[in-house]
């Protein structure tokens, strides 16, 4: 017995010391790469979010292949990319938020606009973003902003213009509601009915935000950030709190979904692409950059996954028929930048998450 | 293992065949465990070591890890407001845990006494039966049974017995019936074992004494079935603690259990190291829960010899 303890304590002491050298290792930087010939990008997107021929149309057009790997969430690519040697990856797409947090702590290479002349199809607004102003560390890739999404046949007399008919509702939509629980979002209707800024870290505002979060899921029906619109469907829901994209999946289905922007304001979120620091393919990389940023795979996009895009002239190049299907589809660029830009906390994202955890807790 | 350490048959001498076969069957055993060594320690003891040394560093806000031991982390687990999301999930794993033992004995019991072996084969698959289907798919049936606009709402608007659908899911309730629904098999089968180890031999000679039914069940069936309850229990228990599906889609997300809380330092928090020690957390808590079952059944062994 006693052996077999002073065993076990010596395996776990070897144990962590791997551990802590696992832990502090994997800074070796890849070793340099010579950019002759054709090349392997090493891709990482979200799910079903860029065209299946995307490798095949680049490398037809450039001679490079495409590695694409997958990631659940932005927090997953942070993650990936933070933890994979530099040059792992090429290409990453990021929200807004996380970009200007990678930016901000140095982790992407900078932009050569010269090697992108695509930059060009873009809307000028697209480069006025407080996330990465003039595009120097990034492209945009879609964006949009988050509303409430509701069956305007259920609502009753209600109409939906405030965060409030979410967080105080009428009568009749108690226990039909649902909120999204992604941090940033979770707190979005509160601290807009509130009048304070989507990027505030500051204790006592986040305080009330919570208070008025808590109270409010007395009348909730849950939180979802998957499947609302299916809930709006069924009719289990009326009226959700909602990703403008994300609710055209309910329009699809069901025509009496509607999407509306509250009148306190929204957020203004923005999927880009960026070349993590280490990347040395650079050359490739801003190939792939400005083929993004063709108007066929812009307008991919928008039919596709019914998010609007920065592209001017992919949008120009929609059927009015699929406008008229989806209406938030047609927020001019100008209404959408009036929304709050979703920013990176910085040193305040703590303060932020636990005011989340305050609210999922409560 | 030196040869020396090698278990020698006969008084000190053995034949050198026989000591080089042994010497050779050790090592063979030995060769047979490093598979299941290797993924212990892969997958185990290393996951478990990086867990427990992260626990004790900073995090920061791009989710890197700071190297700066310190016990900053348990300090802020102990806030009121994570401890009472793991109390929250105390009481739900223990709600659950007792309506699967309430529910699992007697089923344990019945199967157990059926006399046709065939017959026990088959209500035992019934029981295996769900472990065939995803979990995660088997939780999204009961949103389709409970919601609002969901089978049974409809059945009994049908058969008027409400005008307004009730609210079935979303709330404690439609967690621990989740909870049991997924975990029952882990108390039955358990039971069933320690059940039907039972020598019915022993149960007449009871009766033939003189004991009623009761007495029996109290003095006779609980004692030798306790290691069966104490296993059940803590199969059921451990995954319910830490669940994360269950109260994320039956319960809306609306009161979130610990298994929800470690998962979102991971995965949207980004803050690694405080994750890292609620892990430490629940683990010292089921290491603990363990230690009470050995204690358990060591007390019950010994009851059972003093008799």
């Amino acid at each position: 017995m006693n052996r077999n303890i002073r065993k076990l304590a010596v395996a776990t002491v070897i144990m962590l010391a791997l551990a802590i050298v696992a832990a502090c290792g994997g800074s070796d930087s890849a070793a340099p790469e010579q950019e002759t010939g054709p090349v392997t990008l090493h891709v990482l997107t979200f799910n079903d979010y860029i065209p299946e021929d995307l490798a095949a149309e680049f490398k037809k057009k450039t001679g490079n292949d495409l590695e694409i790997s997958y990631i659940t969430s932005n927090e997953d690519g942070i993650a990936k990319i933070t933890a994979a040697a530099p040059g792992t990856y090429d290409i990453v797409f990021l929200t807004s938020p996380f970009t200007q947090g990678l930016i901000a702590a140095g982790k992407v290479e900078p932009l050569d606009a010269s090697k992108i002349p695509n930059l060009a199809n873009l809307y000028p607004e697209a480069s006025e973003v407080a996330y990465d102003p003039g595009n120097a560390h990034s492209i945009p890739y879609s964006w949009g902003t988050t509303g409430i999404c509701y069956r305007e046949d259920l609502v009753g007399d209600t109409v939906i213009d405030s965060w409030a008919d979410l967080l105080t509702p009428d009568e009749a939509l108690k226990g039909k509601i649902t909120m999204l629980d992604e941090d940033r979002w979770l707190l979005e209707p509160a601290l807009k009915l509130l009048g304070f800024s989507l990027n505030t870290t500051d204790p006592a505002e986040l305080q009330q935000a919570v208070d008025l979060s808590i109270a409010a899921k007395a009348t909730l029906l849950g939180y979802d950030a998957e499947t609302f619109y299916s809930k709006l469907v069924s009719g289990e829901a009326v009226a959700v709190q909602g990703w403008d994209g994300w609710c055209n999946y309910g329009t699809a289905e069901d025509p009496r979904i509607k999407f509306v922007i509250p009148k306190e304001g929204s957020d203004l979120f923005v999927d880009t692409l960026v070349i993590p620091k280490g990347s040395t393919r650079m050359e490739a990389t801003h190939q792939f950059m400005n083929f993004i940023l063709e108007t066929q795979n812009g307008q991919w996009v928008a039919e596709n996954i019914l998010y609007k895009v920065p592209n001017k002239g992919a949008m120009d190049a929609l059927d009015p028929a699929l406008l008229e299907q989806f209406p938030n589809m047609a927020i001019p660029p100008n209404l959408l930048l009036q929304q709050e830009a979703l920013e990176d906390l910085g040193e305040g994202h703590a303060a932020f998450a636990e005011a989340a955890s305050k609210v999922k807790a409560g | 293992m030196t040869a020396s350490k090698t278990p020698t048959s006969g008084a000190g001498q053995p034949a050198p065949e026989v000591g080089f076969t042994q010497r050779a069957r050790a090592r063979l055993g030995l060769l047979t465990v490093v598979p299941t060594l290797t993924w212990w320690v892969i997958f185990l003891v290393l996951p478990i070591g990086l867990v427990l040394v992260t626990a004790f560093f900073k995090g920061a806000p791009y989710g890197e890890i700071i190297y700066e031991p310190g016990f900053g982390n348990l300090v802020r687990a102990t806030d009121p407001l994570y401890l009472g999301v793991l109390w929250h999930s105390v009481v739900i794993a223990t709600i659950t845990t007792a309506i699967c033992l309430v529910l699992g004995y007697p089923a344990a019991y019945f199967i157990a006494t059926r006399p046709q072996a065939r017959t026990r084969t088959v209500l035992l698959m019934l029981v295996i039966l769900p472990f065939w289907t995803n979990f995660l798919i088997r939780t999204y049936a009961w949103i389709i049974l409970l919601n609002r606009e969901g089978v049974v709402n409809g059945i009994l608007k049908r058969i008027g017995l409400i005008d307004e659908p009730l609210s079935l899911l979303y709330n404690d309730a439609a967690v621990v019936l989740g909870l049991v629904y997924g975990y029952l098999p882990l108390m039955i089968l358990p039971l069933y074992a320690a059940i039907e180890r039972i020598n019915p031999q022993v149960l007449e000679a009871a009766a033939d004494l003189g004991a009623r039914p009761l007495r029996v069940l109290r003095t006779v069936v609980l004692p030798l079935i306790i290691p069966g309850v104490v296993a059940g229990v803590v199969f059921v228990f451990v995954p319910s603690l830490g669940n994360i599906p269950v109260p994320e889609l039956l319960g809306g997300g609306r009161s979130e259990m610990i298994g929800n809380l470690i998962n979102r330092q991971f995965l949207t928090t980004r803050d690694w190291p405080f994750g890292s020690m609620l892990v430490l957390l629940l683990l010292l808590i089921l290491m603990g829960l363990l230690v009470l079952q050995s204690l358990v059944l060591r007390r019950n062994r010994k009851v059972r010899i003093d008799d």
